[in-house]
């Protein structure tokens, strides 16, 4: 499709360019995290070089969820409504088991009116990767407060929050997503090699990436602001990713990175900066994440990762072709069978 | 022990002049205590014997513990609906049985349990009475298990006092008891316990007998919600998510029966996906989901259920994304009755959501239809792209209806206006709301199309032709009508109405269940008033136009319907002029049971002055 003139434009492994994956123009605020977001996950497609055509975006509603429009327009996309994008993701993914599905997400989307359906999306463990871009603050609607909001973080207008955060990667962790990380949208390499590892896992991705509301919630008094996260940024380690198609092997000093082998046979290193972090301890992990928010500390990295799991797919024991083509010789039974049927009712 | 218990100076009238083929049995139990099967058994009885029966569940919000009534209802002519006036009453619960007694009308007979004592209420009744805790003593040693066979005692004691055949009985008991054969045995004992019983000490008195006819020759048993689960099945349905609530649970508990039987593949993997969801929020996202990738999706709910869903209804609606939707309505407003029927979601369903929305509606009259409607549904929901609600009702979906077998579905699944890869590669792209054939219907592609051009973005947003975001007042305008046109090309493919039509002035409209009833009200308003009525019986919103021709041809229309507010009148004058609104008359019901003739046809004699 990336028909060639001279000179040859760089493609990736499936022969298509950067362009083949761009979006519209963004109208988000120049400066909002969301772009940045954007900008990796377009990245991560292309170096993966996943088939546009085989993506699904799925969104809710607000800045966040706006920003499947602005990247890769050839894939099919669905801004569904406030809060309950899950559901539509879910039923997409049923209908069709091909689709990589990558949902987009707001705080607000996520952790007030789409409570309900985060909660049960991460419990099914659907393959999909479901991205939380969290500024703490309603952008859409002009900057009030997200249930992710820290307890004393100060709007613009100087109204004080005094309710708890919602921890959503605790959550997640506690309720059955397997890869669950959290990142910050100024930190380009780890956000890179996270989208990246979420690509090649087959179950919940969950990513809580902390995405500074440039118009509402930049300001001092602010958790969720440029600032606060230069100063209050905890990586647990270096994310290093290296796909199963790049034949390279990387050598660590034993004992300083985790290794974990990805569904597709890629690699993921995380190399250690806190000496005692186990990301496959569900229970450790919570632990110090709770921990963290005592001591103000934004902990990021892949905080949590299961390889084992069965997803949802497997457990609905659905045939290998999507159900959305079967043809009517499969989906509707004969003749006899209605006979059959008919008979037991005399 | 075995006292005679006919009291002959109490009945109301002798047992003159036999009345066949034509009576209400009405059974009053407690809740979970197996009557259920005991009146099935009955309902079987009297149809393996040829003779037209229907039964009608009037069952408690509750697990176990209250009240239930079950009526059935023979009649060599045919009639089926609910039958006002009940004939012979089976008062097996204590707490209703004084009320139960004092409400029959003279001459009805009652066999109750002998400790109840209800022979002193009336004088002008027939009773009989029987110690089933002795009988059931004799039969059943495991004193837990009493309680549930003690119902099929009244069996045999009804079978020997109206005439049914034991030799029927016991083979409705063997088809009810199938995979249970110690089940089997223990429940015949009991019914021929009964029936030894009744011949041994009772004498008849009433003159209520069944004799063989042949009417049911070939014909079925069933449930709506089975017969809908059976037509999705079978018209192909791949997705199906769902929030339980009665009276739509079944039909996906049903339906998850039977597509665990017929719809695994070869490879022992299912050719379908069943989600229970967290709510119907999610059910109808996740079926929207589908519908927007291309599965054949559906949920089932009752009216909590659609208030949930319609924010999701005018997504679909506007996305234009196909999903089928069945409610199976129960009495709101709110949980309202929850186990009573009603027709009192049509108006709400029709404009589900905010803004300009409309969608297409269903309104199956029986089993048949049910499935019938099911392979309608899924075909105009992908032809149309839009959201087609089919609503049911709890005396349709959760009551055993006689049917004639239903017939295999000869036309192929039609799966609309899709674009596939060649497709794209002929045309070189598309526009996804473009109106490229005049009839409002644009066409789509799924995701996972293989071609660079397939992409399209799915948004609730305004949005233009070519699916992108837009404010544009013109493009919004655009869009909202051919969306409209859309639904006017709806009209002349929507199942059309069953038309009698002779040359009366007056008119009657129903729909769904009603039907039953007016079917019955017709005759008599035939043979007691001398008065020929027409009648059409509407099966889809939006109405085509042999509505409007029938209203156009009569002078009066009575539109009969089971809610409190006429909400299919109110669609009605919605679409018809002006001047032929006030031939429109309402006769609506709200009591939550089935509606019956007598009630119609008194109402019908009233407006008419007579
Ligand atoms: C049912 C419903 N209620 C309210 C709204 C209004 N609304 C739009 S976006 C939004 C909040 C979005 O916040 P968030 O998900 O954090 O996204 P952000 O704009 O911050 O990226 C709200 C409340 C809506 N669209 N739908
Ligand atoms: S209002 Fe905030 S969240 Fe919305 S686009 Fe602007 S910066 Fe981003
Ligand atoms: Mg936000």
């Amino acid at each position: 499709m990336a028909s060639t003139s001279t000179p040859t434009p760089k493609t990736n492994r499936i022969g298509l360019s950067v362009m083949e994956y761009k979006g519209g123009k963004t109208t988000l605020c120049a400066g909002c995290g969301h772009n940045a977001i954007s900008e990796r996950i377009l990245e991560a497609m292309y170096e993966m070089g996943v088939q546009p055509e085989r993506l699904a975006k799925l969104s809710g509603i607000g800045c966040s969820s706006k920003s499947p429009a602005y990247f890769m327009n050839r894939s099919h996309s669905f801004n569904a409504v406030h809060g309950r994008m899950p559901s539509v993701a879910t039923g997409a993914v049923l209908a069709n088991r091909n689709l990589l599905a990558l949902g987009v997400s707001g705080d607000g989307d996520t952790a007030s009116i789409g409570m309900g359906q985060f909660i049960h999306l991460m419990r099914r463990n659907l393959p999909i990767i479901y991205i939380i871009e969290d500024n703490g603050v309603y952008g859409l609607t002009k900057g009030q407060f997200s249930a992710t909001a820290d307890v004393g973080s100060k709007l613009k207008t100087g109204v004080v929050n005094d309710l708890p955060a919602i921890d959503t990667c605790v959550l997640a962790i506690q309720l059955g997503a397997t890869f669950v990380g959290r990142s910050f949208s100024g930190d380009k390499k780890q956000l890179s090699a996270m989208m990246k590892a979420a690509i090649a896992h087959r179950g919940t991705v969950m990513l809580d990436v902390i995405s500074p509301c440039v118009t509402f919630n930049d300001h001092e008094g602010s958790t969720k602001s440029y600032k606060y996260m230069k100063d209050h940024d905890e990586p647990l380690h270096e994310v290093n990713f290296v796909p199963a198609f790049e034949d390279i092997s990387v050598d660590y000093d034993p004992g300083t990175t985790v290794d974990v082998t990805m569904h597709d046979g890629s690699q993921l290193h995380l190399r250690k900066l806190e000496e005692d972090y186990d990301p496959t301890n569900r229970i450790g992990a919570i632990t110090r994440l709770l921990e963290a928010h005592e001591k103000n500390e934004v902990l990021t990295g892949v905080l949590y990762v299961n390889t084992k799991a069965p997803n949802f797919i497997d457990l609905v024991n659905m045939t290998d072709k999507p159900l959305a083509t079967l043809p009517q010789e499969v989906t509707r039974p004969s003749r006899k069978v209605l006979e059959e049927c008919m008979e037991e009712l005399r | 022990m075995a006292t005679t218990d006919v009291a002959i100076q109490h009945a109301g009238r002798p047992a003159s002049k036999p009345i066949v083929n034509d009576m209400s049995i009405q059974v009053a139990t407690v809740n979970g205590s197996g009557s259920q099967s005991s009146n099935t058994v009955l309902l079987r009885t009297i149809f393996q014997m040829g003779v037209p029966v229907s039964g009608k569940n009037l069952f408690p919000s509750n697990i176990a513990g209250l009240p239930t009534w079950y009526t059935i209802r023979a009649n060599k002519d045919g009639y089926i609906a609910r039958k006002k006036e009940i004939d012979f009453l089976v008062a097996m619960n204590p707490e209703t049985a004084q009320e139960d007694v004092l409400s029959l009308g003279d001459g009805a007979v009652v066999l109750y349990d002998e400790p109840l004592n209800l022979r002193s209420l009336r004088q002008d009744l027939i009773f009989y009475s029987v110690p089933y805790d002795k009988l059931v003593a004799t039969v059943c040693p495991e004193a837990k298990l009493r309680k549930l066979v003690k119902n099929m005692v009244y069996v045999g004691v009804v079978a020997r006092l109206l005439n049914l055949d034991m030799a029927e009985v016991e083979k409705a008991i063997r088809k009810q008891f199938a995979r249970k054969v110690k089940a089997a045995e223990l429940n015949l004992a009991a019914a021929r316990a009964g029936y030894d019983y009744a011949v041994a000490s009772l004498t008849k008195q009433d003159p209520y007998r069944i004799e063989r006819m042949d009417k049911n020759k070939g014909k079925i048993i069933i449930d709506g919600n089975s017969a809908s689960a059976l037509g999705c099945m079978f018209a192909g349905v791949t997705v199906v998510t769902w929030y339980p609530i009665t009276p739509s649970s079944s039909l996906v508990e049903t339906l998850i029966d039977y597509m665990k039987e017929y719809r695994i593949g070869p490879d022992g993997k299912a050719t379908f996906a069943i989600v229970q969801a967290e709510d119907e929020l999610a059910a109808i996202g996740m079926v929207i989901g589908a519908g927007w990738a291309g599965a054949r999706s559906m949920t089932a709910t009752a009216g909590p259920g659609i208030s949930l869903m319609s924010e999701f209804a005018g997504l679909a609606y506007y996305v234009e994304v196909p999903a089928v939707i069945w409610d199976i309505q129960r009495v709101g407003p709110s949980t309202g009755l929850p186990t009573r029927t009603s027709q009192g979601d049509v108006l709400s369903t029709a404009f589900l959501s905010h803004g300009d929305t409309k969608h297409i509606l269903l309104f199956p009259s029986s089993p048949q239809e049910c499935f019938k409607f099911a392979g309608e549904a899924f075909d105009l929901a992908e032809q149309f792209q839009t959201p087609v609600f089919v609503l049911s009702d709890l005396d349709l979906g959760m009551n055993n209806w006689m049917s004639e077998p239903f017939e295999y579905p000869e036309k192929p699944i039609q799966r609309g206006k899709v674009l596939s890869k060649e497709d794209l590669e002929r045309l070189g792209g598309f526009q996804r709301y473009k109106d490229v054939d005049g009839d409002g219907i644009p066409y789509r592609t799924l995701p996972g199309t293989e071609h660079p051009a397939a992409a399209w973005f799915a948004r609730g947003s305004g949005h233009n032709e070519k699916s992108q975001y837009s404010e544009r007042p013109d493009d919004f305008e655009h869009n909202m009508e051919r969306i409209n046109r859309k639904f006017e090309t709806a009209r002349s493919h929507v199942p059309r109405p069953e038309v009698h039509t002779g040359k009366s002035k007056i008119g009657i409209i129903a729909y769904g269940t009603s039907h039953w009833a007016i079917t019955e009200s017709l005759d008599q308003l035939r043979g007691e008033y001398n008065m020929e009525a027409d009648y059409l019986r509407v099966r889809a919103y939006p109405f085509t136009r042999e509505v409007h021709d029938f209203i156009e041809k009569h002078e009066r229309v009575y539109v009969v319907e089971q809610n409190r507010d006429a909400q299919l009148l109110s669609l009605l004058k919605l679409d018809v002029s002006p001047e032929r609104i006030t031939r429109l008359r309402s006769i609506a019901h709200i009591h939550g049971l089935p509606l019956d003739a007598r009630s119609v046809t008194d109402e019908i004699m009233t407006m008419e002055g007579k």
